[in-house]
C-alpha cells in the first residue's frame, strides 16, 4: 500500500506538488542504518552485562538512547529537515511532540495526584476487600 | 500446547453451539427478521443483475462522492440497529417498576446499553461525519478527489468491517457487558471472561483503522490540494473544521488504539496493564481512554458546527458573520479539546488542584462554543432568512445545544459534579449535545447536500415532519432524565424500586416514541422524493443560491468533479463568482487525470475481519492464515502500477455539452 503511487495519480493538481522532500542517498541510509543497530547494540549491552550498578541510570540511558534512536529514525529514513514538504513535516513534528507531551505530562501528572490521595493498600488488604 | 485439545477445538476455539442464542427469544426473532430482510435484498439484487454494478461503480470506487455516500448509508443502518437498542432500554425502564422484571434480562441490557453507545458513536456519528468531510470538501475546495484515493476506498471498508464485526455478536455469541468505554478491572479477563469484550475490542480496532487513515487523507488533501487562490483564510467554514477534526483524529486515534493494545494484551497473554494487583491501575486506562474520548466528542461535533455555518449563510443570503472568528474559534476549540480529558473522572480521587486545573479549562471551552452562536445569531440578524429543512434544523440545534453546553458547564464545575456523576442527568446532558449538536447538524447537512448528490431536492413536507419529531421528541426523552439525575437516579439500571419516578421514564419512553416517528418520517422522506425526483429534480445544480464552489459545478457533479479547477478571489467563492458575472466554460477541454478503481480495499477489509474474528474465538490458525493474507494482498498491491487512466477530452466536452443543453432547455 503506497500512498505516493496515488498522489502520482494525481498529477492534474500540479499546483499541490511540492517536490522539495529529499529521497535520501545510499550514504545516508547507511549512516542511519550503522547508527541505528550501534544505538540498538548499546542498550542490551548495558542491561545484559549489567555494566552500571545502579538499574534506574541503566533505565534512564536506555530511554535516552531510544530518543535519540527515534531522531535517527526521522532525519535518515523519513528524511525530515526543517525544509521539506515546504515546512509541513516540521510543523507535523512539533504538533506531534505537543500533543504527546500533553499527553505524557497530563497523564503522570493525574496519577501521581491519584496514587498521594488514595490509601495505601498492600496486596494482602486488596486480597482480603469485603 | 495443542496436546490436549480436541480437533474441534482446534479448529473452532472456543466456538460451540452454545454461543448461538437460539434460547432467545428476542435475538431469534430478530434474527428471523434480519434473515429474511437479508436474503429479500441479496435475492433483489441477483435478479435485477446489480452484483456487477455495485462492485465495479461502488464498493470498488476510489471515487470520494461514491465513498462519501456510502459511509452515509452505512451511518443510516447503523443508526436503525442504535435507535432499536434505544427504544428497547427505554421500553424496558419504563415497565421494570414494582417487582416487575421487565422483557429484558439484565445479561441482556447490560449488551444493549453497550452496544447502543458503541455503534451510536462509532458506527453511527463517526461514518455520517466522515461521509461528509469525503463528499464536500474536495469540491468545496475544488479538488477532483483527495490525495490518495486508494486509502479513502480501504478506509471505508474496515469502517464497515469493524461495524459487521459489532453486528455479528448479535447473532454470534455476545456483545460487551461493560458500558461503551469497557473500562477494567471489568472489562478484564476475570470479570468478563466470555467474548463480548473482544467483539468490543476487534470491532474498534478495525474501524479506527480506517479513521485514522481517513484522517490523515483528509488533512493531506486539504493542505495539498485546494485550488489556485484559496488560501487558508479563503477556505469554506466546513472545510476549516474538517481540517481541524481531522487533525484531532490524527492526534488521538493512536492513543485509542494503543489503549485498547494494551486491554487486549491483558485479556489474551495476561500482562497487568490494567489490573487490581500485581502492579496494574485501571484508573491508568480511564485516563488514558478518555485523552482520547474527549477530543472525539469534538472530533464530532465541529464538523456539524461547520454544516450549521455553510446553512445559515446560504439561507440568510449573507456573508457568515466573523469568518475569521469562526475559524479561530473553531481552532481555540481544537487545541483546547485536548486538556480536559479528566472532566470525565473528577470523582476518581484527585486533589482540589487537579480538579481545578481541568475544571476551569473545560468552563473555557463555553467561550469559543458561545462566540460561535452569536455569529450565527449576527449572521441571521438582518439575513433574509428563508425557513427550509435545513434552517429549520440549525435553528432547532441553537435551542437545544444551549440548554446542553449549560448543564455541560454545570457539570464542569466539580462539587457539582461529585453528585451529577455516573447519573441520568450526565445522559441527558450528552444526549443533549450529541443530538442537539451533532445529530441536528447531519440532518441539516442531508437536506442541505441532498441535491448536491443525487440532483433533486428531498421532499420538504416530510423533512419538516422529520425536523418536529425529532425536535419534540428529543425534549420528551432527555427533559425527565435531567429530573431524574437530578433525584439521584444512575445511568445503565434495568429495574428500579421506587415507584414514584416511573412516570418520568413513561414520558421519556414516549419521547422516544415521538423520535421513532421522527426516523420512520425520515425514510418516508427519502422514499418519497425520490419518487417524486423529476418535479424536484434541480437543473441548475445551485437550489438554494449557495455561496461556496460546491454548487458551481452541475448537480450531481461529474466524475471529474471541475473541468477546469476554479480560482478562487474570496472565501464565498461561488457567490463571488456568481456576483461578478462568471460564464462556464465550454471548449478547450483536456484530458482529465484519475485514479482507477481497485478491488483491494473490499478484499484487505474482508480479511481484516476474518483474523479479527480468528481472534476473538481463539481460531488460532485462522489468525495466523488472515494474517499472512493481508501481508501478502498488500504487498501484491503496490505491484498494481495500473492505477490511473485518463478522461478523454471528448468525453468531457460530451458530459459537458449534455449540461449545457439541460440549462438553455430550462430557460
Amino acid at each position: 500500500m503506497s500512498p505516493n503511487h496515488e498522489s502520482a495519480a494525481d498529477t492534474h493538481h500540479a499546483h499541490s506538488h511540492g517536490h522539495d522532500a529529499g529521497h535520501g542517498s545510499f550514504k545516508g541510509y547507511m549512516t542511519g542504518f550503522i547508527l541505528s543497530v550501534i544505538l540498538t547494540a548499546i542498550p542490551f549491552w548495558l542491561v545484559m552485562a549489567g555494566v552500571l550498578d545502579s538499574k534506574l541510570l541503566t533505565a534512564v540511558i536506555v530511554m535516552g538512547i531510544g530518543v535519540v534512536q527515534i531522531v535517527v529514525h526521522m532525519v535518515y529514513f523519513l528524511h525530515m529537515n526543517p525544509r521539506s514538504e515546504g515546512g509541513w513535516t516540521m510543523m507535523a513534528l512539533i504538533f506531534t511532540l505537543i500533543i504527546v507531551g500533553i499527553a505524557l505530562a497530563g497523564s503522570l501528572w493525574v496519577m501521581h495526584h491519584l496514587n498521594q490521595n488514595m490509601m495505601p493498600m498492600t496486596h494482602e488488604m486488596m486480597k482480603n476487600m469485603p | 500446547m495443542f496436546g490436549d485439545i480436541s480437533l474441534t477445538q482446534f479448529i473452532f476455539g472456543r466456538l460451540t453451539w452454545e454461543a448461538i442464542p437460539y434460547h432467545e427469544p428476542i435475538l431469534v426473532v430478530t434474527f428471523a427478521v434480519v434473515a429474511l430482510g437479508g436474503i429479500a435484498l441479496l435475492g433483489l439484487i441477483t435478479k435485477f443483475k446489480l452484483w456487477g454494478y455495485l462492485w465495479h461503480e461502488w464498493f470498488t470506487s476510489v471515487d470520494h462522492k461514491k465513498i462519501g455516500i456510502m459511509y452515509i448509508i452505512l451511518a443510516i443502518v447503523m443508526l436503525l440497529r442504535g435507535f432499536a437498542d434505544a427504544i428497547m432500554m427505554r421500553i424496558q425502564q419504563a415497565i421494570a417498576f414494582n417487582g416487575n422484571e421487565g422483557y429484558l434480562n439484565p445479561h441482556h441490557y447490560d449488551q444493549i446499553f453497550t452496544a447502543h453507545g458503541v455503534i451510536m458513536i462509532f458506527f453511527v456519528a463517526m461514518p455520517f461525519v466522515t461521509g461528509f468531510m469525503n463528499y464536500v470538501v474536495p469540491l468545496q475546495i475544488g479538488a477532483r478527489d483527495v490525495s490518495f484515493p486508494f486509502l479513502n476506498n480501504f478506509s471505508f471498508w474496515m469502517t464497515t468491517g469493524g461495524a459487521i464485526i459489532v453486528m455479528m455478536s448479535l447473532f454470534v455469541g455476545e456483545f460487551a457487558r461493560t458500558g461503551w468505554l469497557a473500562y477494567p478491572p471489568l472489562s478484564g479477563v476475570d470479570y468478563s471472561p466470555g467474548v463480548g469484550v473482544d467483539y468490543y475490542i476487534w470491532g474498534l480496532q478495525v474501524a479506527g483503522v480506517g479513521t485514522t487513515l481517513s484522517g490523515i487523507n483528509l488533512i493531506a488533501t486539504i493542505v495539498k490540494m485546494r485550488a489556485p487562490g484559496m488560501t487558508f483564510m479563503k477556505m469554506p467554514v466546513f472545510t476549516w473544521t474538517s481540517l481541524c477534526t481531522n487533525i484531532l483524529i490524527v492526534a488521538t486515534f493512536p492513543i485509542l488504539t494503543a489503549t485498547l493494545a494494551l486491554l487486549s494484551l491483558d485479556r489474551y497473554v495476561g500482562t497487568n496493564f490494567f489490573t487490581n494487583d500485581l502492579g496494574g491501575n485501571p484508573m491508568m486506562y480511564i485516563n488514558l481512554i478518555w485523552i482520547w474520548g474527549h477530543p472525539e466528542v469534538y472530533i464530532l461535533v465541529l464538523p456539524a458546527f461547520g454544516i450549521f455555518s455553510e446553512v445559515v449563510a446560504t439561507f440568510c443570503g449573507k456573508r457568515l458573520f466573523g469568518y475569521a472568528s469562526m475559524v479561530y474559534a473553531t481552532c481555540v476549540i481544537m487545541i483546547l479539546s485536548y486538556i480536559v480529558w479528566l472532566h470525565h473522572f473528577f470523582t476518581m480521587g484527585s486533589g482540589a488542584s487537579v480538579n481545578a486545573f481541568f475544571g476551569i479549562t473545560t468552563m473555557i471551552i463555553s467561550i469559543p462554543t458561545g462566540a460561535k452562536m452569536f455569529n450565527w445569531l449576527f449572521t441571521m440578524y438582518r439575513g433574509r432568512i428563508r425557513y427550509e429543512v435545513p434552517m429549520l434544523w440549525t435553528v432547532g440545534f441553537m435551542i437545544t445545544f444551549v440548554i446542553g453546553g449549560m448543564t455541560g458547564v454545570m457539570l464542569a464545575i466539580p462539587p457539582a459534579d461529585f453528585v451529577l456523576h455516573n447519573s441520568l442527568f450526565l445522559i441527558a446532558h450528552f444526549h443533549n449535545v450529541i443530538i442537539g449538536g451533532v445529530l441536528f447538524g447531519l440532518m441539516a447537512g442531508l437536506v442541505y447536500w441532498w441535491p448536491k448528490a443525487f440532483g433533486y431536492k428531498l421532499d420538504p413536507f416530510w423533512g419538516k415532519m422529520t425536523f418536529w419529531f425529532w425536535q419534540i421528541g428529543f425534549f420528551f426523552a432527555f427533559m425527565p432524565l435531567y429530573v431524574l439525575g437530578l433525584m439521584g437516579v444512575t445511568r445503565r439500571v434495568s429495574q428500579f424500586e421506587d415507584p414514584s419516578l416511573q412516570i418520568w421514564f413513561i414520558i421519556a419512553a414516549f419521547g422516544a416514541g415521538l423520535i421513532a416517528l421522527g426516523i420512520g418520517s425520515f425514510i418516508v422522506q427519502l422514499v418519497v422524493s425520490y419518487l417524486r425526483r423529476d418535479e424536484l429534480r434541480v437543473i441548475s445544480g445551485d437550489p438554494w443560491d449557495g455561496r461556496t464552489l460546491e454548487w458551481s459545478t452541475s448537480s450531481p457533479p461529474p466524475d471529474y468533479n471541475f473541468a477546469f479547477t476554479p480560482v478562487v478571489h474570496d472565501h464565498d467563492s461561488w457567490y463571488d463568482m456568481k456576483s461578478r458575472g462568471y460564464e462556464r466554460p465550454l471548449q478547450g477541454f483536456k484530458p482529465i487525470h484519475m485514479p482507477k478503481n481497485t478491488g483491494t480495499g473490499v478484499i484487505l477489509a474482508g480479511i481484516s475481519v476474518v483474523l479479527a474474528f480468528a481472534m476473538i474465538w481463539y481460531m488460532w490458525w485462522l489468525v495466523a492464515v488472515s494474517f499472512i493474507g493481508i501481508i501478502a494482498v498488500s504487498i501484491a498491491h503496490t505491484f498494481n502500477y495500473n492505477r490511473d487512466f485518463f478522461i478523454p477530452a471528448e468525453t468531457v466536452a460530451a458530459t459537458e455539452d449534455a449540461r449545457s443543453k439541460l440549462l438553455q432547455e430550462r430557460t
